[in-house]
């Protein structure tokens, strides 16, 4: 459990018992936005007076029980559409961009009852694991002002640590969400892939992509995904398995007796930093008391999920950048004579330098000559990884791992060394390769930086309903985190 | 493969982006780095494995095939760069 802040769930209950209005409870958050903003830049985009707007008018008409989010405020990553609220994904490309439509998740989150509070930071087209790689602001962790909120889903991270909002959308191509959560002492959910639709989700790499909610609790998280959850004409890509819901899971278990908690031996005894170490061994002990039993098991291709999710991830997104080329929207470069020329131009001018880096390699992999070398090489290796997965979850019911080696990193130690920043990924991108459901929940503090510290869980395919249950558990078993020390109470 | 700043260029050219002659220098080594990471997939035996594309795979999704409204052409052409009201409009193409 987070700090003393007022979680969502407690928050949607008092609404619905009218023992709070609505549009004090956006007061609360806009006042959270006015103080801490400053210090983090988090948010792209604040709705203000539209927000306040909605939550009156909700006051006036009373709470609607069927609706599962009614008045409460949520924050949605900028690279999720939203009808009539610019979604630039943290890109110059598009600056001025406000699509004509919701991206299906958002219009189940306004259909429940959610206000849209605004839009948060983000790695431009969710291209990194620092949120430094956006081209419009730099947001700060609120742990600690001089470091990185981690990414792609920076923002969303760390305005959730700031208590800007009671729930936030992020999303997770290679640890996008989980990474974030873990470097700002937040809860983050990566859905199995096909949970939640993709539709209006600007794609990054379509294999890999998937939304999920950034929280203060785990059944925080669970109200969110009961929402965004389910089957979508939109997105061919999406499960008809059916939703659970997974707030009523919740209540059905206690402990952990009888689960077998799998470690994969490939990440415990990977490098990590010796405060990320010792914080999650201790989370192993509670597991323990807890009930459940830990087992080792093998992994054996994971130490090669970091090249292939690159290859990967690169190609699809050299594919789907290519639509960004200044003709239907975004930034057009004025002085091209011709269209080929026109093209270029808007790209090299209006995409940041990491994502003209992926572009390019991912033009590489899949060039003529290299493809089998690369591409297919990166996809036979997924299927061994996918297999690997497979064969542990005969051993045991969840996996636990850290999410990444170390604390939050200072601003600007890795951007000139893209290699070194990819590398930070290796606990988080195997997951997006076998299409898994992870969680990053708050471990605790480290005892040399004083910076939260995450563990990871994942569960087989739908298994998100496990999942919660372990996490939602296990966070009580564990010390509530403080205020973030960088911001003033 | 010695990729050098011609060969980057040549890549860019196919991506649809231009490089400066620095930009172009500093990409060839730090791919060099991050493709010669690539490489060590190689060391992996993978004859026979059947690749793996999507978590979604063997999902065969039919429709009909029927108009549906969905969005306003104002409010699509709303974010073009330049447009006559009906058409998008670029520059010379030939």
């Amino acid at each position: 459990m987070y700090h003393d802040m007022r979680t969502l769930c407690t928050t949607r209950l008092l609404l619905q018992k009218k023992e709070i209005k609505v549009s004090e409870v956006v007061e609360e958050c806009l006042d959270n936005i006015r103080q801490t903003e400053p210090d983090i830049r988090a948010m792209l985009h604040i709705r203000e007076e539209q927000a306040l707007e909605e939550a009156r008018e909700m006051d006036r008409q009373g709470p609607d029980n069927e609706k599962p989010l009614w008045g409460v405020p949520m924050t949605i990553k900028d690279v999720i559409c939203t009808r009539d609220i610019p979604t630039t994904c943290g890109s110059r490309i598009l600056e001025n961009f406000v699509p004509g439509y919701d991206a299906t998740l958002v219009q189940r989150l306004r259909q429940a009852g959610a206000i849209i509070l605004g839009k948060t930071n983000m790695d431009e087209f969710a291209m990194g694991s620092s949120t430094e790689n956006s081209a419009l602001q730099t947001t700060s962790n609120p742990w600690d002002l001089s470091r990185v909120p981690g990414g792609s889903s920076g923002g969303s991270a760390a305005s959730m640590a700031a208590g800007q909002s009671l729930g936030s959308i992020g999303t997770d191509t290679g640890g996008s969400i989980r990474q974030p959560a873990s470097f700002c002492g937040v809860v983050g959910m990566k859905p199995t892939y096909g949970r939640v639709s993709r539709y209006g989700l600007v794609a990054f790499g379509s294999s890999l992509d998937q939304a999920g909610p950034m929280t203060l609790s785990v059944p925080d998280s669970a109200a969110v995904l009961n929402v965004i959850s389910g089957h979508d004409p939109l997105d061919s890509t999406s499960s008809n398995a059916p939703v659970p819901d997974y707030l009523d899971a919740l209540e059905k278990r206690k402990d952990l007796h009888g689960l077998r908690i799998g470690l994969p031996r490939q990440y415990w005894e990977e490098k990590m930093s010796p405060e990320v170490d010792s914080a999650c061994k201790k989370v192993l002990e509670t597991i323990r008391e807890a009930g459940a039993r830990t087992v080792p098991v093998d992994l054996p291709h994971v130490q090669h999920g970091v090249a292939s999710y690159y290859i990967i991830a690169m190609a699809e997104a050299s594919s789907n950048l290519a639509r960004f080329d200044g003709v239907r929207y975004g930034y057009r470069d004025q002085e091209a004579r011709e269209l080929l020329d026109m093209y270029r131009r808007t790209r090299s001018r209006a995409l940041g330098e990491e994502v003209q880096r992926r572009i390019m390699i991912g033009t590489y992999v899949l060039s003529a000559g290299y493809y089998d070398a690369y591409y297919k090489k990166a996809a036979q290796i997924r299927r061994l990884i996918h297999q690997d997965f497979m064969q542990a979850f005969e051993d045991c019911d969840l996996l636990c791992s850290p999410v990444v080696p170390s604390t939050a990193f200072r601003l600007g130690e890795n951007v000139d060394d893209p290699l070194q920043m990819y590398l930070t990924d290796i606990f988080t991108t195997s997951l997006n390769l076998a299409g898994l459901p992870g969680i990053s929940i708050p471990a605790g503090l480290g005892h040399e930086t004083g910076l939260p510290v995450g563990i990871q869980f994942m569960g087989p395919a739908f298994g998100e309903e496990l999942l919660l249950q372990a996490a939602g558990i296990l966070e009580q078993s564990l010390p509530a985190l403080p205020f973030p020390a960088a911001l003033k109470e | 493969m010695n990729i050098d700043k011609e060969y980057v260029s040549r890549i860019a050219a196919l991506a649809r982006l231009e490089t400066s002659p620095e930009q172009a220098g500093k990409f060839a080594v730090q791919f060099r780095d991050i493709i010669g990471y690539m490489d060590s997939l190689n060391q992996v035996d993978t004859s026979g494995v059947e690749p793996f594309y999507s978590p979604s795979e063997n999902m065969s999704v039919l429709r009909e095939d029927e108009t549906r409204k969905t969005c306003r052409r104002s409010e699509i052409l709303a974010n073009a760069p330049h447009h006559d009201g009906e058409y998008f409009i670029v520059p010379r193409i030939i």
